[in-house]
């Protein structure tokens, strides 16, 4: 029997090297997908804008950000983007509305197919890629400031004593404490608002709310402005978190959408769901056992093998086996999605 | 009768001074679009610096004059890249190159284009252990030292601080694999242990599992063999945070002052080192850089020097082939001689038009070893107070 020092050790490496970071992650692709499925579910396409409207509306925020720091206003332990993020929402629920008056109405009137949406999605792609890259530039961009750790993984050590260090950043916290309240929120103005109720109604079917006197062009500008909204903040959770470089957006749209199918396109509590699994599939597969094992194991069971499923390399494949899975047991993923 | 005999010799010896005093022309065959593009904004003007400054000073091969004309390698796409050297070859006809950039682009081109029409290639920056032993019928050179011999230097400066264990990660492509294939190599010879070796993909969203395979081997130094404006800077931003690791070996592309700005103290005691020179020739090269409008940022000093080290073979050669120069491409690069800095280009002409001898010691203190490489200079450096300082050479 293991001492309780080392089960302790164990837990604790797990959780900081694994849950944590692995929650942090999901939450970051949830917030994502949840954009990705209301547009889906609403307007009935893959917005494949999506990751570059999140760099657009990162983007703002950064400028606002730097423009808060310039003249000397800051949140204290708290990274000042939170104040300049209201403006980020603003100015990408204009872009979104912007795009939407004069790309995607034009296709809902000519009742175009889906497959048409997603290619009108991928000129805006194209155009709000440039856009950034105009404004912003393709390098990588800092704006964090404040406190940068809840605990370190020194002091952590410290404190209790223990081999392992645990560490849990701001932004961790921060990202974890927004896309919880963000997603009760969701559930909440779906589920209770008229104008929620709505949206639920136009999605399940459009003609039948139309004729019970929803008002279409309504039902689309909400979606836009929470979509929107969703967006931005995902944007900028992550790029606080990481850092933000154009490309790296553009490239969160696979695991975005991985997230979305995974869990169900279309339904938010998928969305959420699937951003899970897609960021813990990734890390339990390729997480080496091998210091976990060994704190756990009596001594005649020591390794120095890894005890590592899959190579790192693999990461991104494993997410793409749970969706081509996913897809062939139970297509229209794990909470029945739409499929159009 | 008299009158047309002179006229006849008039135009014969005019017609002798036109065939010794030609036109030669030198590609400048680098990634001018694609993954390097940023650093061969500078490599290009520095390449082409070295040969406006000969063909000016009238000194080479009774004044001929030299232009370069350019080729694009693109850095990575094979096919383009032998497409743009056959027409640098057969179209243009240059009597020799500068290029071409990265490893691999540069192989292809040695051996469907050069290597058949016997043109010398002098790269820059192609830093794969591969190219030092690949048959080339002694038209090959490069002016950056091997992987190989980086290897060499990590495994140096890591035993030297007493690390007897470290984790390995590389960006995944040519570069990364070799550098660390040779890091590996000369660590393990030299006693210590590689606890993990495992590659990572530049530009993902998230390194957390990266980080989390490094940490659970363990190793007293992370070496990250990767791309400082790229996964590289993310994987030790991940290890701080997590505090997985703390101390981190820094090879040639992780050095430079943008990865201290971003991360500030938390990196304070990791060191590394990348090719580099305090000699006199660098200060000299720096200042006719910004006087030529460029900035003399990494391999440009290697690209003035491929170029000049073409030209002074070509002198001593007493010709502008490539069968003939690349006989005495090495003899010019080492000693004995007269030891010639930029920006002496001609003086080291005019001393082998004389018959005498020179060491090119140019802007990177080229020597040639083996079968015509840099043996390669190393600045080593060390991460203070949020700086990068220089702690020596190597």
């Amino acid at each position: 029997m293991p001492e309780t020092v080392d089960m302790l050790n164990a837990l604790v490496l797990f959780t900081n090297f694994v849950l944590i970071p692995g929650v942090t992650y999901g939450s970051q692709l949830a917030l994502g997908a949840l954009g990705v499925t209301l547009i889906y579910a609403v307007l009935r396409f893959s917005n494949f804008a999506h990751g570059d409207i999140m760099a657009f509306g990162t983007m703002i925020t950064i400028l606002v950000t730097w423009w808060l720091q310039s003249v000397g206003v800051s949140l204290g332990p708290l990274p000042t983007a939170l104040l300049a993020l209201p403006f980020g929402i603003a100015a990408t629920v204009l872009l979104c509305l912007f795009i939407d008056r004069y790309v995607y109405r034009y296709y809902r009137s000519q009742k175009s197919r889906p497959v048409t949406f997603v290619m009108a999605s991928l000129g805006v792609m194209f155009m709000v890629n440039g856009l950034v890259r105009f404004i912003i530039g393709a390098d990588d961009q800092r704006f964090f400031d404040g406190e940068r750790f809840i605990i370190k993984a020194r002091e952590f050590k410290k404190m209790t004593g223990l081999n392992e260090g645990l560490a849990i950043k701001t932004t961790q916290g921060l990202t974890v404490v927004i896309a919880l309240v963000l997603v009760v929120f969701v559930f909440w103005f779906l589920q209770r608002t008229r104008s929620g109720k709505a949206m639920r109604a136009y999605s399940d079917n459009e003609d039948l709310s139309l004729l019970s006197g929803i008002d279409p062009d309504k039902v689309v500008r909400t979606t836009w402005i929470m979509a929107a909204a969703l967006t931005a903040i995902a944007g900028v959770l992550y790029g606080l978190d990481k850092s933000f470089k154009p490309f790296t957006y553009f490239q969160l749209l696979l695991p975005i959408f991985a997230a979305a199918i995974v869990g169900g396109i279309g339904q938010p509590v998928g969305a959420i769901v699937g951003g899970y699994v897609i960021a813990f599939s990734e890390m339990i597969v390729t997480y080496p056992y091998k210091k976990f094992w060994n704190y756990l194991a009596p001594d005649e069971w020591q390794t120095s093998s890894l005890l590592q499923l899959l190579s790192t390399e693999y990461k991104f494949a494993v997410s793409f086996m749970i969706l081509v899975i996913v897809l062939l047991v139970r297509p229209t993923g794990i909470f029945k999605g739409k499929v159009y | 009768m008299k009158k047309t005999l002179i006229a006849a010799a008039l135009l014969a010896t005019a017609s002798a001074q036109t065939a010794n005093a030609e036109d030669i022309k030198i590609g400048v065959f680098l990634g001018f679009t694609g993954a390097i593009e940023s650093l061969v904004a500078d490599m290009g003007p520095a390449a082409q610096l070295a040969i406006d400054e000969v063909s000016k000073s009238g000194a080479l091969l009774d004044g001929s004059t030299v232009t370069w004309v350019r080729g694009d390698t693109t850095c990575t796409d094979s096919a383009a890249a032998t497409a743009s050297a056959e027409r640098l070859i057969t179209s243009d006809k240059v009597h020799a190159i500068v290029g071409g950039d990265c490893s691999g682009v540069t192989t292809a081109a040695l051996q469907n284009v050069a290597m058949p029409n016997g043109t010398v290639m002098v790269s820059p920056s192609a830093t794969s252990p591969a190219l030092s032993t690949i048959e080339d019928n002694g038209l090959f050179f490069r002016t950056a030292p091997s992987d190989a011999r980086q290897g060499v230097i990590v495994s140096d400066i890591l035993n030297e601080k007493g690390i007897k264990e470290i984790a390995l990660t590389y960006t995944n492509n040519d570069y990364g694999k070799g550098l660390a294939e040779s890091i590996e190599k000369n660590y393990t010879e030299s006693g210590g242990t590689v606890t993990i070796n495992a590659a990572h993909e530049d530009g993902k969203g998230d390194y957390s599992s990266e980080v989390a395979a490094l940490a659970a081997a363990g190793g007293e130094v992370l070496v990250v063999a990767g791309y400082i404006d790229q996964g590289g800077k993310a994987i030790i931003q991940a290890s701080l945070d997590t505090g997985a690791f703390d101390t981190f070996y820094l090879p040639d592309g992780m050095v430079g002052d943008s990865l201290p700005e971003a991360l500030g103290t938390d990196l304070d005691g990791s060191y590394g080192a990348a090719p580099g020179t305090d000699s006199e020739g660098a200060g000299i090269f720096a200042e006719m850089a910004t006087a030529g409008g460029f900035k003399a940022g990494p391999f440009t000093a290697e690209s003035y020097d491929a170029a000049a080290l073409i030209m002074l073979a070509m002198q001593a050669a007493g010709s502008s082939e490539s069968s003939k120069l690349k006989e005495k491409l090495m003899d010019v690069a080492n000693a004995p001689g007269e030891k010639i800095l930029p920006g002496e280009l001609a003086k080291g002409l005019k001393i082998l038009a004389d018959g005498g001898e020179v060491d090119y010691v140019g802007a990177s203190a080229v020597e040639l070893i083996g079968a015509g490489e840099s043996a390669g200079n190393y600045r080593q450096i060390a991460i203070e107070g949020g700086k990068l300082v220089t702690t020596g050479f190597r």
